[in-house]
């Protein structure tokens, strides 16, 4: 008793617990330093493309463009949105957004809808050629669109789509169709094949297993693909531009013609205003589920 | 009592690699058989035909005397249970064991009547309304079977059940599931490639390699005459040892090396004269002495001595080949000392080399 007491009061003046941590070692000021003057790089532009949003013109013209505006004025933001030319058109970008949204949301629904069945059917119905059907689908994501811009006008024309918004509709979902089908056929591989089983001596069918069984746990590959078709598909301009026709611009065409559009004096502020309006939707798609996203790509990473 | 399960000729290819080579199996009802054999031989692929989750290439299956060759899973009155249990991880417990009633559409108070007695069988009442995530995994191996049982079926399918448990827990499921094969009767296929669960469970055992059943027979006949050298050598633990020779004065005698073993008492067919012929001693078929005894004998060396506790295996060497004998704890005996062994030829088997068939 004695002799565990003594050695107990001796182990108890050396160190105990937790190792401190200095918070200022080199180690430290080097990482946080580097990823400071890199986070500085990037958030640079942002933060010029707001201010000069806020300027007006003759505070523009004085060419400080680091510096936030003396005087703050929405007024870029409204003309960008409601008034600025295009041409004969002067209803600014709101046009566009609208055809934008009109495009988007079909587009994202019917792809994702689409292929994640094929992703389902691919991995757990198997059929005879499957594989080479998913090849050849596969395939289809390594030619480069310019190559298929020609011959789409064509078919588009043949099926009396081409300049409407139905057009770049199917358009789209086809682009979509070869790495959204990798990527919902990956993540149903992971899910392990007996649950599939179990749900076939269970009684379920093709859609019994692919509503109650599959799509329950697969959250997270929705909203990956969620992410990528909205960016994706918001952000495209040479579609937009090939297919349809000026009243039907998407917002990243009208973008292109407002700040590209030479009457006059460069607004910048403007041009700055409209840029930022535009980028707003997958910036907001972003922020909202960023967590989910990182999640969901993770989860499909680790198989297939 | 009629066959419960009846499989005809079935063949089964992927490509050009067979899997299964016309197959015939008959099960009695409220029989339990195993699928025995090391991995890739087939058994999983067997019981998946059965349970018609993998098209079969050609033969029939016959399920209660009807042929279920071309049904869908469900409708071939079966229940299964996979060895990573697939329950479904967004569902109750509840929710899991009624999926399969309400894709059959039975009546909610069927449902809940099913339930209650399958929970009560398997005494999971206080984890019905729990995800499987809550559950730990002898828990979940239980609602997994659960999930069998309230589909109220004839035939039971194990799927290496047993094998993500540990050994603590596998020991007592593997009593309770006989418990629950004598309680209902049902008629249970079962795979595994642990043969302690196949000596213990099984009424009949199907020792399978290359897609081929092997022995189909109870476990005691399976242990004391192996129908061939695989299965000798795949069933017991340790190995039988395996003695090689050649068979004399008409196959009266077993000359191994310069020693002569006399085959008297053998209980099998004719032994005649062979060139080539191996004899199967199991470890616990063989004592050990200082002096060599009155019966068929072979002197050895003693190299390693491994307790296990209970009982001990003395690794010996006699000539350049290698023999393990089953001793008691008290039987131990150092390395480098030079006994006896006494083989009892009345429990060793004789396979002819070339054939590899028991003789």
């Amino acid at each position: 008793m004695a002799d565990a007491s003594m050695s107990g009061s001796l182990a108890m003046t050396g160190p105990r617990g937790a190792k401190p941590k200095r918070a200022l070692n080199p180690r430290n000021i080097m990482l946080y330093g580097i990823l400071l003057l890199v986070c500085l790089y990037y958030i640079l532009p942002l933060w010029v493309m707001i201010m000069t949003s806020l300027k007006g013109m003759p505070e523009v013209r004085l060419g400080n463009i680091f510096a936030p505006p003396v005087e703050i004025t929405f007024e870029p933001w409204v003309k960008a949105w409601a008034t600025a030319c295009t041409g004969l058109n002067c209803d600014g970008l709101s046009r566009g957004f609208w055809n934008s949204v009109i495009i988007t949301v079909p587009s994202v629904i019917l792809s994702i809808i689409i292929a994640s069945v094929n992703g389902y059917a691919l991995i757990n119905w198997k059929f005879k050629g499957s594989e080479v059907f998913f090849t050849i689908l596969i395939f289809g994501s390594f030619i480069p669109y310019q190559i298929m811009l020609y011959p789409i006008v064509i078919l588009l024309r043949e099926a009396g789509l081409y300049g409407t918004l139905w057009g770049l509709v199917l358009v789209h979902t086809i682009f979509g169709m070869p790495i959204l089908t990798l990527l919902f056929r990956n993540y149903f591989s992971s899910i392990p094949e007996e649950l599939f089983k179990a749900a076939r001596v269970d009684g379920a069918g093709f859609w019994g297993i692919y509503f109650r069984i599959m799509l329950p746990m697969s959250l997270p590959i929705f909203v990956v693909a969620l992410i990528l078709q909205v960016t994706g598909i918001w952000n495209d301009f040479l579609f937009g531009v090939v297919y349809t026709k000026p009243d039907l611009y998407p917002m990243t065409v009208q973008l292109n013609n407002i700040v590209n559009s030479v009457q006059g004096v460069k607004e910048y502020n403007v041009n700055m205003a409209a840029t930022l309006l535009t980028g707003m939707v997958p910036l907001v798609v972003y922020f909202v589920s960023g967590k989910l996203f990182v999640r969901g790509i993770a989860a499909g990473a680790v198989k297939g | 009592m009629g066959n419960s399960i009846e499989v005809k000729d079935l063949t089964l290819n992927f490509g050009s690699v067979s899997v299964l080579k016309n197959m015939n199996l008959d099960v009695q009802e409220g029989e339990f058989v195993v699928l025995l054999g090391p991995s890739g031989c087939g058994k999983s692929t067997l019981l998946n035909c059965l349970a018609g989750l993998l098209d079969i290439t050609d033969g029939q299956i016959w399920i209660k005397g009807k042929n279920v060759t071309w049904s869908e899973p469900s409708e071939r009155g079966i229940g299964m249970v996979f060895q990573s249990y697939a329950l479904y991880p967004q569902m109750t417990v509840r929710g899991n064991l009624s999926f399969g009633l309400k894709n059959a559409k039975v009546p909610q108070p069927e449902i809940d009547k099913r339930i209650a007695r399958a929970a009560e069988i398997l005494q999971i009442q206080p984890l019905l309304d729990r995800k499987p995530a809550a559950l730990s995994g002898g828990q979940r191996q239980r609602v997994a079977i659960g999930r069998a049982l309230v589909r109220d079926v004839d035939v039971f399918l194990f799927d290496e059940p047993l094998s993500n448990l540990d050994a603590k827990l596998r020991s007592e499921l593997r009593v309770e599931i006989k418990r629950l094969h004598n309680q209902l009767g049902n008629t249970m296929v079962y795979v595994t490639h642990d043969q302690i669960e196949a000596l213990t469970l099984a009424d009949r055992i199907a020792v399978m390699k290359g897609g081929v059943i092997q022995q189909l027979a109870g476990p005691q006949e399976i242990y004391n005459r192996p129908s061939n050298l695989f299965v000798a050598g795949f069933i017991g633990s340790p190995s039988m040892n395996f003695l090689p020779g050649k068979t004399v004065d008409g196959g009266k005698a077993l000359v191994f090396g310069d020693q002569r073993i006399d085959l008297a008492g053998y209980d099998g067919g004719t032994v005649l004269e062979r060139d080539q012929a191996i004899l199967g001693v199991r470890p616990e078929h063989i004592t050990v002495s200082a002096s060599a005894p009155a019966g068929p004998s072979i002197p050895a060396v003693v190299e390693i001595d491994e307790n296990l506790g209970a009982d001990s295996l003395l690794w010996l060497k006699a000539g350049a080949k290698d023999i393990c004998v089953r001793v008691p704890v008290e039987g131990r005996l150092p390395a480098g000392t030079k006994v006896h062994l006494g083989l009892d030829i009345a429990k060793a088997s004789l396979f002819d080399t070339k054939t590899e068939q028991r003789i």
